[in-house]
């Protein structure tokens, strides 16, 4: 790619097809031999983190797509039981379902550099206009992926996104049938946001390609912002730049690792472990955080067209950005005045990311219209202006000059890095979390639970004693619909024998058939059938429950969660706390109160209680001291059911955190001793070089 | 590389024993830092020797610190270490990728042993069941089959196995195969072929009335799936 390559095989056999495919010399002109500038800084790893997530999001989104379903009715189950039943399921639902944030988190790192150092500046307009295509096709991708799991915010997500193009005049309503193939999202909507999602991924890879072809013609910008002039300005790919680059991408996959193992659910919503429902809208639809800043422009501008148009002028926008700033001075670093206004502008995207979450109302909007002022008035007024005005500082002779100059400094230190990013991502995070907040409830107390922190694990007998609870309370009511008897006796589980869980399994009535007379019949349950619910379809549920549907316990422990307000989100992050769930449910069950307070207003046929969100919760109080007989002597009270039920409903919404944990650890360990090999080879193989 | 130092050739077993890193030049000591390091990309390069000395392309070769040009065992020690580690690591990761192709837990659950009532098959019939979907033929088999089937010289059969050893014993009227060809799957149609057994309609495999192959591409006979008799009147496959 950087013109033709003195490469030539030894090898007999690779010189005949080198001879007629070049491939080889290509390869080693592209990675080898291409002359990378001498002082690119950590931030240029970041091209190298990207191809590597492609791949990781690739591979692991064709793995999950052998195991998954595009069906409106079977999709959010194929999901479950992938993580259930497949092999590594969970772990490489992870690492796709993380993995797509840790790709924007690593494109926005991507583009703030690019930003900074200039590397949108002629002669790299184009390479910088193929940035902003791939970064469009990634939201596309993104999008349509968080909708293929099916839940609540799948849904609602894609019903709000789509509903973008119903501004468009004339034609709107036209477009979004067309896009809907129905007249609401329905399942021609989820089909061909699978078959999408799978092909555009591969549209990046080729759109990459050009990106990096583009890349290698105009050669790599630096922290300087000067050409490289003489071959004492660079150094070759490889082992310099590789070397570099695998250390990062090492740094990277700590912190990926800590998402896929520990804090798998940190960056998702509680409340896409509820099935999509059309008939309930959630009460507050928040995109995935990497959209939030254009979500927060979106929802400031008063009129539906114009801010659907800002929303995506403010992508778009960044196209042009090349014409936008004309100053000659690539880096901001010689650029006292856009230098600071650089860092300005990063703190109005952080902001307009954390109003992207609040509720839109009050204080929030006013905010968010002065910064999505301010946004699109750095490019438009700011970079402009500063182009005529600002008095740059003199930029370095040579790339080696610059080198030079800052031999005896110490460079950069990486782990401060690391954790600035971490800080300032947690912060557009918590801005995600905190709109989570369940209005007119009280927090529920934080529990101590056996299966937290990385070395979590569960308590056999809370957890069989939960099951009994389970199923002399509970199963009057709620559905366990995705636990099977055989998962008893598995590892990691309530500790039961095969024989145990048969036997617990022919307790109940299993409907089977039809039979060779063509009629369903009964029979005993055996270890491959789940547990059967309690009511044949929804609408029994609802008349026999006045009303109200008892939702399948399942997932209750992950489809329930509750705000933990700044700055306990930032701590959760390394305290690794994500209880919010099972706190929820304990409290819950625990928090009737006879009378409610004062002139609250207590609906009929419903009770009053403290933690649920409104307070009025049709369910009756559940639990009462001695109504469930323990044989291990374990006190019969409200506060130990409640807490051994959870226990129990935890590990049947997670039957693999074990194995998470488990794995989580190995996997540190691991990358950890590479990462430090990782940095010392980079140490010697770069000691030539400085 | 070969040409230019001894770095690309050395072997683990080289910089783990070697002994004597003084005597190792400044030059060849910094061409081995650029060709050890690339040892990491792999194979490929080191095969086609054409790794660029970087070091002594840039004349930076003189650079080279007192304390690698003194230890050089250390540092390929080093550059063995990181590529072996990560080797290590790619290998470990390849390993949940291929085993989720295996059959998941449910799949696996739903292959459990079944019952199979066999009062309602009359003489001379037979029923299809599946498990672990395959299709099982139950074959009650009329005096006259199993004649048939016990008539032929074993040694002569191209798969030889006595009709004996493919039933249970007392219970000689019952015939149960996995009804799947072995030439290449299909499914043999019961009471058809010369044999009065089964006949594969995709190439024209014949068995006989104890699902063993006389005529046609299949090597081997119908296989007899695990099974036992609960009562008389009932079987448990798997």
């Amino acid at each position: 790619m950087s013109g033709p390559s003195d490469f030539q095989p030894t090898n007999p056999a690779l010189k005949w097809i080198e001879r007629r495919l070049p491939i080889m010399g290509l390869m080693h002109s592209s990675f080898v031999a291409y002359p990378t500038p001498r002082n690119l800084n950590y931030w240029w790893t970041f091209g190298a983190i990207l191809s590597f997530m492609l791949v990781v999001q690739i591979l692991t989104g064709v793995i999950l797509a052998m195991h998954y379903t595009p069906h409106a009715d079977m999709a959010f189950k194929s999901v479950e039981l992938i993580v259930r039943d497949v092999n590594y399921g969970w772990l490489l639902r992870n690492i796709h379902a993380s993995g797509a944030s840790m790709f924007f988190f690593a494109v926005y790192i991507h583009m703030f550099r690019g930003l900074y150092y200039g590397s949108y500046k002629e002669p790299r307009e184009v390479l910088w206009i193929l940035g902003v295509i791939i970064y469009l096709l990634m939201m596309a991708t993104g999008f349509m992926g968080y909708v293929l799991p099916w839940g609540q915010m799948s849904f609602w997500g894609a019903t709000v996104i789509t509903n973008l193009f119903s501004a468009v005049p004339y034609f709107g309503e036209s477009i979004v049938t067309l896009l809907w193939g129905g007249y609401a999202v329905g399942n021609p909507t989820l089909n061909r946001f699978f078959s999408l999602h799978y092909l555009l991924p591969f549209v990046i890879a080729g759109v990459v390609v050009l990106h990096i072809w583009a890349l290698h013609v105009a050669g790599q910008n630096n922290p300087a912002g000067v050409e490289a002039k003489t071959e004492k300005d660079t150094v070759p790919f490889t082992p310099y730049a590789t070397m570099k680059d695998m250390f990062g991408v090492s740094c990277f996959l700590l912190f990926f690792a800590w998402f896929i193992f520990y804090m798998p659910n940190y960056l998702g919503d509680a409340e896409n472990y509820i099935p999509a429902n059309p008939a309930v809208t959630p009460a507050h639809i928040v995109p995935e955080w990497y959209y939030l800043p254009f979500y927060a422009i979106l929802r400031s501008i008063p009129n539906k067209l114009a801010g659907v148009v800002a929303m995506f002028g403010a992508i778009l926008i960044l196209a042009f950005l090349p014409w936008l700033d004309s100053a000659k001075t690539r880096s901001s670093k010689y650029r006292p005045l856009a230098k600071q206004f650089f860092w300005m502008f990063v703190v109005v995207c952080i902001g307009l990311g954390y109003l992207g979450a609040q509720p839109p109302e009050g204080i929030y909007v006013i905010v968010g219209r002065i910064l999505t002022f301010l946004y699109f008035a750095y490019f438009l007024i700011l970079l402009p202006l500063l182009a005529r005005i600002e008095k740059p500082r003199p930029v370095p002779n040579s790339i080696a000059d610059d080198v030079l100059a800052k031999t005896g400094g110490k460079p950069a230190p990486m782990v401060s890095t690391v954790i600035a990013l971490m800080v300032a991502g947690g912060l557009l995070l918590g801005g995600a979390e905190s709109a989570r907040a369940a209005e007119g409830s009280t927090k529920p107390p934080a529990q101590k639970w056996s299966f937290s922190g990385p070395f979590g694990k569960f308590d056999r007998g809370a957890m069989q004693r939960g099951l009994k609870v389970y199923k002399e309370v509970c199963a009057s009511c709620h559905g366990l619909s995705f636990v099977a008897f055989r998962n008893l006796a598995e590892a990691g589980g309530p500790g039961y024998s095969v024989a145990q869980a048969q036997a617990f399994a022919s307790e109940y009535k299993v409907k089977d058939g039809p039979n060779d007379q063509g009629e369903m019949f009964e029979r005993p349950g055996r270890p491959a059938d789940y547990f059967p619910s309690p009511f044949p379809n929804e609408q029994a549920a609802r008349a026999a429950n006045g009303g109200a549907f008892p939702p399948d316990l399942s997932l209750i422990t992950k489809a329930r969660s509750y705000s933990r307000g700044f700055p306990m989100f930032l701590i959760d992050f390394f305290t690794q706390y994500q209880e919010q769930g099972p706190d929820y449910v304990t409290a819950l069950l625990q928090g009737y109160e006879d009378k409610p307070p004062a002139g609250f207003n207590l609906p009929e046929g419903s009770f009053y209680n403290t933690y649920f969100p409104g307070h009025a919760i049709k369910m009756p109080k559940p639990l009462s001291d001695g109504q469930v007989t323990y044989d291990d002597g374990s006190p019969a009270t409200v506060a130990q059911y409640a807490k051994d039920v959870t226990h129990f409903l935890m590990w049947a919404a997670e039957p693999h955190m074990e194995a998470r944990k488990q794995l989580g650890l190995q996997v540190f360990v691991f990358l950890i001793l590479l990462t430090v090999l990782l940095y010392f080879t980079k140490k010697k193989v770069w000691a030539n070089a400085h | 590389m070969r040409s230019h130092g001894k770095g690309a050739n050395r072997t683990i077993l080289d910089c783990l024993f070697r002994r004597n890193g003084g005597r190792k030049s400044g030059f060849s000591a910094a061409a081995g830092a650029a060709g050890a390091g690339s040892l990491l990309r792999g194979a490929r390069l080191r095969g086609s020797g054409a790794v660029p000395l970087a070091a002594d392309k840039k004349g930076l070769e003189i650079v080279t610190t007192a304390s690698s040009a003194d230890h050089p065992t250390r540092r390929d020690f080093l550059y063995v270490a990181t590529g072996a580690v990560a080797s290590v690591g790619a290998a470990a990761t390849v390993w949940p990728l291929v085993s989720q192709m295996n059959p998941d837990a449910s799949t696996v659950a739903a292959g459990a042993p079944i019952e199979v009532d066999l009062t309602p098959i009359a003489e001379g019939q037979d029923i299809k069941v599946f498990w672990r979907g395959k299709p099982i033929y139950i074959s009650h088999r009329t005096k006259k089959q199993i004649e048939e089937a016990r008539a032929v010289s074993v040694s002569s059969l191209p798969d030889p196995q006595s009709d004996e050893a493919r039933v249970k014993p007392g219970h000689d009227q019952w015939l149960v195969v996995v009804g799947i060809c072995t030439h290449l799957g299909c499914i043999p149609i019961a009471h058809e072929g010369q044999y009065d057994g089964f006949f594969c309609p995709c190439h024209g495999s014949v068995y006989d009335t104890s699902g063993r192959i006389r005529q046609g591409p299949a090597p081997t006979n119908l296989a007899v799936p695990p099974y036992t008799f609960v009562s008389d009147t009932k079987i448990q496959i798997g």
